[in-house]
């Protein structure tokens, strides 16, 4: 093979562990998808087919210990995070092996110990908590980052707009990814947005924000991790549109007619699979048989985790009475460990009220006092 | 022991529990600089600094949410409502995340967050500013409501609020904060869920909560002039409701009164009168009263305001029914 002009800024590991995650996304939801029609899923189910570039890349780019939070198409980051796929099938499944104990479905996937706080169902609804786990990162003084994912309607939302005004003047270090895949449900999002480019919207808030190419998911690894650094620099918020395509409808429920099988077509040429694919074959950081081992090892995984979600049993009918109110003394549910019995190790500890010292001044006095002399001088 | 306001009650407990766990933080409209629109708050910015007594912009969803958010991950914050009609642009927030974050999780996550401020009419307001709203946030799981009526429970209930692991949403109230009462200094918790008996009587139960409370003992004392002894129970908290002591109370008197701010229909009483109904229908004596706000908005003009309302007369009315004594 030919040596590239230029040889790659990244490592063969972190190239192929990006493959195998996007590939693992994509087999998985092939075979969710195959499981709705069969009637083994139920409910909505979103899939995330064509955006996989938009979970994997900024995974690889921030640390393991911080947050992240999305809206209900909700698979494919959980599945980057290094979370269970078989316990992600099965909660899916509705069974009692699953993260949530199959209480909450395809669009609540919840893994703390991978510190994945969960899929939200409403739209928007999310971007607020997301804030408030910066806050907390802030208030403790850890250079923790926050990574919330939404939709492009979502954008619409009053939540993201009141969010915002606060994340950028309290510099919380939060990254919001706009996952525009152009289309709320059936809708265009230049029909119902007067100003369609999302990513526009941070700078009513004097906030940073980056249109990103979310079909390329080493442009997204790039763009998050300059965000992360200038989150934890104590910058403030990032706002970063990744332009993705859904190859799918909007859930299993929707045959996307609203879009011609052309657009579908071109957009597929973008699929961010083949092109890390073939960005790592002409770097000469892995020969074909790498990625076909890869794949070998993912069909059976998934393969795997279907088998596990299938035979696992619904949740017990004791459990209708649990996980609504925390009883004084309650212990958290680690699900690795209630359903695989291994130790889970990282999960997240707080300091305790006695221990934590709180030395952030969120609005010194002196700005304060300054704000309040401008708006006395206005009048 | 000392005498202090409702507020100034609130203001002790929120001082303490700060004191006691950095985790706690309050966040609200003028709760800083301004030392809170009812004076809640009072010296607590110069106490405990800007990051924990945080002036929150007029975003009811935002910072009710960002603090959902923050409660995910540890922290305990106390979010004030300017009032709770304010609080409804806040709902999506407490009901689909706050209400239902450990259900969707699996038991993975507790959101240990208090939602407070005033509920009810504060005197001219009209309709949009004097709703008793707590029959809305008692309908869902995954909450804990609290209205205490006097200084002491205000105090008691919220010190054991922040400590709860769960959402609770406190109603206070603007014709409450400058109530007296006894109030115990230091270490006062009075436990959620525990209705608790003002006034022991033999005649009849008077139900009550919040501020209706003292439209109730001010019944049950002229009552008492003309020899009918009403027993007033306080609920506290509505939910959960305390069965226990509704239905001892009903067992002891056989006549029950349910005096609530609110609206009747799928209002709180309406629940109250299912348990009754439900286990204790060979106690009574009598069908169960209810006096309620009137099915209507509350109107500006005084006089519209206080017919809205439910008072003492037209609970010693509602007694009178109970005991079938009208017009003795």
């Amino acid at each position: 093979m030919e040596a590239p002009a230029v040889a790659s800024p990244y490592s063969k590991d972190l190239l192929l562990t990006m493959y195998r995650k996007m590939y693992l996304i994509r087999r998985f939801e092939e075979r969710a998808g195959q499981q709705y029609t069969l009637g083994k899923i139920a409910g909505f189910c979103h899939l995330y087919i064509g955006q996989e570039a938009v979970a994997v890349g900024p995974n690889e780019a921030i640390r393991p210990d911080d947050y992240m939070l999305s809206a209900y198409r909700d698979h494919g980051q959980p599945l980057a995070r290094g979370s269970d796929a078989g316990m992600v099938m099965a909660e899916l499944f509705g069974r009692g092996t699953g993260y949530s104990k199959g209480k909450g479905g395809s669009m609540h996937v919840f893994d703390i110990e991978h510190h994945f706080y969960g899929g939200y169902g409403i739209v928007g609804g999310q971007i607020p908590l997301a804030a408030g786990m910066a806050f907390a990162s802030r208030y403790r003084n850890e250079d923790r980052v926050t990574v919330c994912y939404f939709g492009d309607a979502a954008a619409n939302q009053g939540a993201l707009h009141e969010t915002f005004n606060m994340a950028s003047k309290w510099k919380l270090p939060v990254i919001y990814i706009c996952e525009n895949n152009r289309y709320g449900m059936g809708t265009a999002i230049a029909r119902t947005s007067a100003v369609p480019e999302i990513y526009k919207r941070a700078s009513a808030y004097d906030m940073r924000g980056e249109p990103v190419d979310g079909m390329d998911v080493l442009t997204m690894y790039e763009a998050v991790k300059d965000a992360a650094a200038w989150c934890r620099a104590g910058k403030g918020p990032v706002l970063l549109e990744a332009n993705t395509y859904r190859f799918r409808g909007h859930s299993m429920a929707d045959p996307a007619t609203y879009r011609s099988k052309s657009e579908v077509e071109e957009e597929r040429k973008n699929d961010p699979i083949p092109k890390l694919r073939d960005y790592t074959l002409k770097q000469g950081l892995a020969v074909d048989a790498d990625f076909e081992r890869i794949d070998e090892e993912v069909k059976a995984l998934v393969d795997a985790a279907v088998k596990f979600a299938d035979e696992s049993p619904e949740p017990s009918l004791e459990e209708l009475w649990r996980d609504t109110i925390v009883e004084p003394g309650e212990e958290d549910v680690r699900p690795r460990e209630r359903v695989l019995g291994v130790k889970v190790t990282n999960w997240p500890k707080y300091p305790t009220g006695q221990e934590l010292k709180v030395t952030w001044d969120l609005e010194p006095r002196a700005q304060a006092e300054l704000a309040d002399k401008k708006a006395g001088l206005s009048h | 022991m000392p005498e202090l306001m409702y507020r100034e009650a609130l203001n002790q407990a929120l001082a303490e529990e700060m004191e006691r766990d950095a985790n706690v933080y309050l966040i609200g409209e003028e709760v800083g600089r301004y030392n809170g629109a009812f004076k809640v708050s009072q010296g607590l910015l110069d106490r405990f600094g800007s990051a924990r007594i945080i002036d929150a912009p007029i975003s009811e969803l935002g910072f009710g949410g960002l603090s959902v958010g923050a409660a995910m991950v540890g922290l305990r914050p106390v979010v004030e409502m300017m009032t709770w009609n304010f609080a409804i642009l806040a709902m999506d927030q407490i009901v689909n995340n706050a209400a239902k974050l450990r259900h969707m999780s699996g038991g993975q996550l507790r959101c240990p967050i208090v939602f407070r401020g005033p509920g009810g009419a504060g005197g001219r307001l009209s309709s949009q500013h004097s709703q008793a709203l707590e029959a809305n946030y008692a309908h869902f799981p995954g909450l804990k409501v609290i209205a205490p009526a006097t200084p002491a429970d205000a105090k008691g209930m919220l010190k054991a609020a922040i400590r709860d692991d769960n959402p609770v949403i406190m109603f206070e109230g603007e014709r409450l904060y400058a109530l007296k009462g006894e109030v115990p200094e230091g270490e006062y918790v009075v436990p959620l869920g525990k209705a608790d008996v003002k006034r022991e009587g033999t005649d009849v139960t008077i139900i009550t909560w919040s501020r209706m409370y003292y439209f109730c003992m001010q019944a049950a004392e002229e009552l008492a002039k003309e020899g009918i002894s009403a027993e007033v129970l306080d609920l506290r908290t509505l939910r959960p409701l305390d069965e226990e002591a509704i239905l001892a109370s009903v067992r002891k008197t056989n006549r029950v009164v349910i005096v609530e701010e609110g609206w009747a229909l799928a209002g709180i009483g309406a629940s109250v009168v299912d348990i009754i109904q439900s286990k204790a229908f060979d106690d009574l004596d009598a069908p169960v009263e209810r006096v309620t706000g009137l099915d209507v908005n509350m109107s500006y003009a005084a006089n519209l305001e206080n017919a809205t309302q439910p008072d003492a007369p037209k609970i010693i009315a509602a007694v009178k029914k109970a005991l079938y004594r009208q017009g003795a």
